[in-house]
């Protein structure tokens, strides 16, 4: 050993607590960098000012009246979305099947409505849609469920593939009622609209607005103060102690990933029939992606992640504004999030670790010198 | 059989771009990583590739100077190179920023499919070019140059000669990750460090040197499957989204082979047989039954899932550390 | 031996883990052709000590010095190409590879399992080993595991092994073929350091004793010159008299009757075989046995955790009303009106989780009742706040995560709770293991309480001496199997070894 090995200059530790303000002023930081690098970005794409770039963002959002509803109205979906997904992360159980879940919901919606609008009222047609979807959104993801608490298995690859199927499922339905068409089904019940939520106040999307607020709020009391919710907790921190303390895992496991699926169901009935009225094989957007990201930036936690989830459909409309004002690909949007994410993501590591400057590493200097 | 022989190529074609992927994150997944980001970075690798043929077509074709050779070597180099770039992007999140798996590699996918339609929308504009959209015939036709010498080959030549070099390596690059992970010393201790880091540290093995190397030469694979599907399947010629959920399709091939890379050759194959039936079969079958077609490589997976998990044989189970983050001091 | 050079010269050596000095100055030699015990508590810095020697840590302050040079070790590899080698206590084997596979882990060059295999087996005739190369480690015993991480260390040609309490895990006969092929190691010339708390190991085994207490070295000295009490005042710092309370047991009146009991573990392994017994109400029933005889799946049974194969659990009602407890999970045993509580061996993995601070965890046992969907959490932050001040927890208050606490305070924490509910039955697995000789006082002074207030506590110990103090009946199991049972009062220790490792002992109790 000729060359004499030096202690590394840094020492990573898992840092205690932080007080939430300096987690969050870090979470912030990492934001306005994000930002930052995300201006250079656009700026060297198309030339322009990065101000000017921020300005037109908070056009696309807020612009007008039309796009801050449009704006909440996402902000809704993704939330419910990421609501959904929730639980079943609090237990461990990496349900990354939302997009699946949400399809197959509204898979059910469309369903009941084309089917039973002759026969029913318009509200029980409604609530008949609600049932249908929460009832199959949650076999979906029961399924997966089923096996992982019998057999273990994998439930992130396991709800990973369901989503395909549900996609593929969508497609045959579609492929099956239009068989010359193109692969879309157009505006159900357009003339009598039946199934459609009722306007409150004149606004197509408040309906489905409060709906998710009042998801919302239940949601956090189902978690932070129900016996279930403590089940949850216990189940996802160790399974053997659940098991000590008399809690039947599996059940719970089957239990939170049902209402797991029924939320996601819920997010399906709340696009068929409060917002498209129709349904396509993308119609989910990707939300069941995105909201595994929102749900996790907000430490799970159902109240930040209206922030969260504001966040994200705020860049994604600034973003697509963006590429839409400067004549950019669509797609734009989605580099910005990617880039925007990768620094919040990076961000916990300086939440959850501090690094410290080795003092022995000099000390030992001396010692051999 | 004549249709066999005739569906057999086909379905290898279609199966590349997946061999390609899964083989990619086979290797990732052995280093206990569990990339989502495949997807994406195979976009990344695919318009990677296809950003270094524009300007090297850009230089040349005009002139008359386009030659195969660096026509085949620039956008396979910036391909890698590309992936190689997101690969890293992974490891330093997840690896040294030890941030969660699943989030990392979706952003990564959100990300890498973003930049490979962005760029594959508007790169002739943005690079100035009278172009409408990207076609690079002169590239993918040197892509697709084949070992087959004859005109009319016959059915055994169409089966073994009729593909350009992207195949083969793609059967080279799996038999040998099959051959390394089973036989090395280096797959031992890749093997190792995915089951169970704290012990393959204690071993003196450099854990994050593994999971490094081993997720970014996994992503550089992936990444050629992009190319392959750029370059050689569709010729050159860019539509965005294209390349569709094959990215999705290659990690449900690495379930559906137990994490065997030479599994996935014969699997990848199969796969893409039955993508086949679903796009280009005959007329006799409806839009619809294709749809359910394209549902039977997940279904499969499943039930691959749930046997070997039903089975609990250990030999067949995802690696152990599979989506955790390793720190040493946390024991 | 004074006049040669040590192998290992560990001089000044400092550790500090935050706060806590692990480590304070420590001297120590090692020599080749010998085997040296490290003695000490729990707590007292020996396995800190020596994974700094094997490149785990890396010490603060203090130097190493291999053959008389001074050496750097900062990673197990610079540690094995000084020839040391660590056998750690939780065994470091990948399950999915083989044997052979293990064994070479890390090493450089190419990769030959033939030829690997036949140095194994070299290896294993030289010293008498049986390990099968090609044998997956996943179907191996405890013993078989430990046989393949010394020679994992063997070949890589390590001549200073050190081995972190080896024996734990070991069944008599494994520890005496364990002790026979380090006498071969010592007698090749190897030097071999053996960490244990175990005063007859020191005797029977090793050449050289050294002790540490606090952190600190307290001294070192040849085995035949000292004796066991000798080595207990310097472990423990001042002369100990093992001197438990052990009240005359008052009404003693049946409460669990165990009939034929029969268990099997996942794998098919026989683990309780035809095990019948009483425990008695305002009684102490020790469970004697080596570890690994049945122990943990006996309290598991009856806390209604472990599948049974054949037999009966009865609880019994003071009126003699009895129940069956077979068959039930510990929700539905709680249900019948049962109060069992369980202090299980695994305190953070099972009887309290981490992650949650001090209410939390008391409420894993409250938070089912009321008929309301949510839970109280007044109820459990009075008993923190109750268990924190009444069994002097140390803790910045009741809303720190329990993984912060330091293992007596855990312990503590759960044994205040599983006392909390009143029970009537109480199952208490290794409640000292890990503290120091204070906080074992406390908790054997809180089991004495249980049993004067008339619960029936079953105590499976390790230590045997604590056993005969504490326990009114020692029940003692050999292999699964229930070897006899002896009034605690007068019995004498090796009667009772004997029966631990042979069934019925010498008959003489039968």
């Amino acid at each position: 050993m000729n060359k004499k090995t030096r202690s590394p200059l840094f020492h990573i530790a898992k840092r205690s607590t932080l007080p939430w303000y300096r987690a969050w002023a870090i979470r912030g930081g990492a934001l306005i960098l994000a930002l930052l690098v995300c201006a250079g970005v656009t700026a060297l794409l198309t030339g322009q000012n990065a101000l000017l770039l921020y300005v037109t963002m908070f056009k696309g959002s807020f612009g007008s009246a039309r796009k801050i509803w449009v704006l909440l109205q996402n902000i809704a979906m993704l939330l419910c979305v990421s609501l959904a997904v929730t639980p079943a992360f609090k237990m461990r159980c990496w349900n990354l099947g939302g997009e699946g879940q949400v399809l197959v919901g509204g898979l059910a919606s469309v369903l009941v409505m084309t089917l039973l609008s002759p026969y029913l009222p318009n509200w029980l047609l409604i609530l008949a849609m609600l049932a249908a979807s929460v009832l199959v959104g949650a076999v979906w993801a029961g399924i997966p469920a089923i096996f992982k608490a019998q057999w273990n298995t994998n439930e992130t690859l396991f709800t990973l593939m369901m989503n395909y199927v549900a996609t593929q499922l969508v497609a045959f339905y579609i492929a099956y009622r239009f068989p010359k068409g193109t692969g879309t089904m157009g505006v159900i019940n357009g003339d009598t609209r039946a199934g459609w939520m009722p306007y409150l106040f004149g606004q197509q999307y408040l309906l489905n607005i409060l709906i998710v607020a009042l998801v919302t709020a239940l949601l956090y009391a189902y978690l932070r103060y129900s016996k279930h919710g403590y089940e949850i907790a216990v189940v996802g921190e160790s399974e053997r102690t659940a098991r000590y303390v008399g809690i039947k895992v599996k059940r719970v496991i089957v239990r939170t990933m049902l209402l797991s699926g029924a939320i996601c169901g819920l997010a399906g009935f709340l696009l068929v029939s409060g917002t498209d009225h129709s349904l396509s094989t993308t119609s989910a957007g990707g939300r069941g992606f995105t909201a595994v990201m929102v749900s996790w930036l907000a430490k799970f936690n159902p109240i930040w992640m209206i922030f969260t989830s504001f966040l994200l459909v705020f860049l994604g409309k600034g973003a697509s504004e963006i590429a839409s004002q400067f004549r950019l690909n669509e797609s734009f949007g989605d580099i910005l999030t990617g880039i925007i994410l990768f620094f919040i993501i990076g961000s916990e590591f300086f939440i959850q670790y501090k690094i410290m400057l080795t003092k022995s590493a000099e000390k030992e200097e001396k010692a051999h010198d | 059989m004549i249709d066999l022989l005739g569906f057999l190529p086909r379905a290898i074609v279609q199966g590349v771009p997946l061999l390609f992927g899964s083989t990619g994150e086979t290797l990732t997944e052995k280093s206990g990583n569990l990339n989502l980001g495949i997807p994406g970075i195979m976009y990344v690798g695919g318009i990677s590739g296809v950003i270094g043929a524009f300007f090297y077509e850009q230089a040349t074709v005009s002139a008359g100077t386009f030659q195969p050779l660096p026509g085949v070597l620039i956008p396979l180099l910036c391909s890698m190179a590309g992936s190689l770039l997101m690969g890293l992007l992974y490891c330093f999140l997840t690896v040294t920023l030890r941030a969660n798996q699943n989030v990392s590699g979706l952003a990564l996918t959100t990300f890498g499919v973003g930049i490979g339609n962005f760029f594959g929308g508007s790169l002739p504009r943005i690079a100035n070019s009278s172009l409408p959209s990207v076609i690079l015939t002169n590239t993918g036709n040197a892509f697709r140059t084949t070992l087959s010498g004859s005109s009319s080959p016959s059915a055994l030549e169409t089966l073994f000669l009729s593909y350009g070099f992207l195949v083969y390596l793609a059967l080279a690059v799996s038999l040998a990750a099959a051959y390394i992970l089973r036989r090395t010393r280096v797959g031992l201790h890749l093997r190792a460090v995915g089951e169970n880091p704290n012990t393959a540290d204690a071993a003196g093995i450099n854990v994050t040197r593994y999971k490094y190397l081993a997720t970014c030469i996994g992503s550089m694979i992936a990444g050629l499957g992009g190319l392959y599907f750029i370059m050689d399947y569709s010729g050159g010629i860019w539509s965005n989204d294209a390349f569709g959920d094959r990215g999705w399709l290659a990690i449900a091939l690495v379930i559906f082979t137990v994490w065997k890379p030479d599994l996935g050759v014969l699997a990848s194959f199969l796969f893409g047989g039955l993508y086949i039936l679903s796009v280009r079969s005959s007329s006799s079958m409806t839009m619809a039954t294709k749809e359910l077609y394209k549902m039977i490589p997940y279904v499969v997976t499943i039930v691959v899932l749930i046997f070997t998990s039903l089975r609990n044989k250990r030999e067949d189970q995802p690696p152990a550390s599979l989506g955790l983050a390793y720190f040493r001091e946390e024991r | 031996m004074d006049n040669k050079t040590p192998a290992v010269t560990m001089r000044n050596i400092t550790k500090r883990f935050g706060p806590i000095l692990a480590n304070d100055k420590v001297w120590l030699n090692i020599y080749r052709g010998e085997i040296l015990a490290l003695l000490g508590e729990n707590g007292s810095g020996k396995t800190t000590l020596m994974n700094m020697l094997s490149g785990i840590y890396f010490p603060d302050e203090g130097e190493i010095q291999v053959d008389g040079k001074e050496v750097v070790i900062r990673s197990p590899k610079d540690a094995f190409d000084l020839g040391i080698g660590m056998i750690h206590q939780h065994f470091k084997l990948v399950d999915v590879l083989t044997a052979a596979e293990n064994i070479v882990l890390g090493l450089p060059g190419r990769l030959d399992l033939k030829a690997a295999s036949a140095k194994i087996r070299e290896i294993c005739d030289a010293y008498g080993f049986e390990v099968d190369p090609n044998q997956k480690i996943y179907n191996m015993s405890v013993s078989q595991k430990q046989t393949v991480e010394i020679v994992k260390v063997l070949y890589r040609g390590a001549d200073i092994l050190i081995l972190d309490e080896p024996t734990a895990v070991l069944t008599p006969q494994e520890t005496d073929k364990l002790f026979a092929v380090l006498r071969n190691m010592r007698n090749d010339g190897k030097a071999i350091v053996i960490i244990t708390h175990k005063m007859h190991e020191v005797e029977a085994l090793s050449d050289r004793v050294a002790v540490l207490r606090h952190g600190q070295f307290i001294g070192d000295m040849p085995t035949k010159t000292t004796n066991a009490q000798e080595m207990t005042n310097m472990m423990v710092g001042h002369p100990v008299v093992l001197n438990i309370d052990r009240p005359e047991p008052k009404n003693p009146k049946p409460r669990i009757e165990v009939k034929g009991l029969t268990v099997r573990d996942i794998e098919g392994t026989l683990k309780l075989d035809d095990v019948s017994f009483t425990a008695n109400s305002g009684e102490i029933l020790g469970v004697a046995g080596i570890s690994g005889c049945g122990q943990k799946e006996l309290l598991e049974a009856i806390a209604g955790l472990q599948p049974v194969e054949k037999g009966s659990i009865c609880y019994i009602e003071d009126d003699g009303t009895r129940e069956e407890l077979i068959g039930k999970d510990p929700l539905s045993i709680q249900n019948m009106g049962v109060s069992l509580s369980f202090v299980p061996e695994d305190r953070l993995g099972m009887g309290l989780v981490g992650n949650m601070d001090l209410s939390d965890n008391m409420m894993l046992r409250s938070f089912r009742r009321g008929h309301s969907l949510f839970t109280d959490r007044k109820t459990p932050h009075q008993l923190a706040e109750t268990v924190v001040r009444e069994l002097e927890v140390s803790t910045p208050g009741v809303s720190t995560p329990v993984r912060r606490l330091s293992g007596g305070n855990v312990q503590k924490v759960l044994v205040g709770r599983e006392i909390a509910s009143a029970p009537r039955v109480l199952l208490t697995a290794y409640a000292v293991r890990g503290l120091d000789i204070n906080s074992s006082y406390t908790i054997y002074d809180l089991i004495n309480r249980q049993k004067t207030d008339g619960v029936a506590v079953i105590y499976v110990g390790e230590d045997l001496d604590v056993l005969l103090e504490l326990a009114d009946r020692i029940l003692v199991l050999c292999g699964g199997k229930v070897s006899g049972i002896v009034p605690g009062r007068g019995a004498k220790k090796r009667d009772v070894g004997l029966m631990m490792t042979k069934l019925g002992g010498e008959q003489a109790h039968e």
